[in-house]
């Protein structure tokens, strides 16, 4: 079965190793990506310091709180579910990768609520600058939970399938290594648009 | 079959998820003191603690080779060439 996936006479070592230097490359995309507008942020933080403190008040810090704490539980449970693929334990790997998106769905059911609260209360992507950012940055981090969720369904599905195995688990481990990059961007954005003002 | 990856205590990865439970907590907790500038130096480097902690032992970078180092380190210069960069314009015009 694993060696439907090697070509050209490959080991599985190299094979591995290859899928994720790619996964690394994809990630050092993202990292540009969201700097386009971290870049923003500083420059619009420093310029306009009133704005953003009087700004940044108007988040829910406890709801901000909560859903820091989702996600890094759905990093563990990411994390537990690839060591137990990597002992051949296809339920507790299934259970773990299940759980991983039931926090991940908790993530953006609270982010569905805060952002209702704050359209409820006049606060949209164009009141100003803060919101602007505030949108496109939750925004953006969001869209990137919603693709890992899909991407953590079609991986949930193969692993009933029984396609994974202590010598091949390639695609939960890389799926691991993007989920977890969603979690770090979400450790930057907390204390940015929550915390400091 | 030779192993293709270390396989690491699940204790590890609880150890890693409690400290990272408790820096979130310890930083939302700060953000209520009022400390000026500080506030901004704490949260940063408690951001920063806590994604290496994920990088290193949630995403294995503790074990991958220099090759994995580079494309994970190289960005993150990249993006604070680019934050530096605008900062110099920006702030003098």
């Amino acid at each position: 079965m694993p060696d439907e996936h090697l070509q050209h006479g490959e080991s599985p070592e190299t094979v591995f190793a290859a899928a994720k230097l790619g996964l690394w490359t994809f990630l050092a995309t993202e990292i540009l990506l969201f700097g386009g507008l971290f870049t923003a942020y500083i420059v619009f933080r420093l310029r306009y310091p009133d704005l953003f403190h009087a700004q940044y008040q108007n988040l829910n810090r406890t709801l901000g709180l909560v859903n820091t704490l989702i996600l890094i539980t759905s990093s563990l449970t990411m994390a537990l579910g690839i060591a137990a693929i990597r002992r051949g334990r296809q339920w507790m790997s299934r259970v773990c990768i299940t759980l991983t998106i039931l926090f991940a769905l908790g993530f953006l059911g609270v982010k569905y609520v805060e952002w209702t609260e704050d359209f409820s209360r006049g606060l949209f992507p164009g009141t100003n600058m803060f919101f602007s950012l505030y949108f496109m940055m939750t925004g953006l981090h969001g869209l990137h939970v919603f693709a890992g969720i899909s991407v953590l369904i079609v991986i949930l599905v193969m692993s009933c399938q029984g396609r994974f195995s202590e010598q091949y688990a390639t695609p939960v481990e890389i799926t691991g290594l993007y989920w977890h990059f969603v979690d770090l961007v979400w450790i930057y954005l907390f204390p940015l648009l929550y915390l400091v003002g | 079959m030779q192993k293709l990856f270390p396989v690491k205590a699940y204790r590890n990865y609880i150890f890693v998820w409690v400290v990272l439970l408790f820096l979130t907590f310890v930083t939302w907790r700060v953000s209520f003191v009022p400390l000026g500038l500080m506030n901004v130096t704490v949260a940063m480097l408690i951001a920063s603690l806590k994604a290496s902690l994920v990088a290193l032992f949630f995403m294995h970078l503790r074990y991958e080779n220099k090759l994995v180092w580079a494309f994970a380190l190289l960005p993150l210069g990249f993006l604070s060439l680019i934050i530096m960069g605008t900062l110099v314009d920006v702030l003098t015009r």
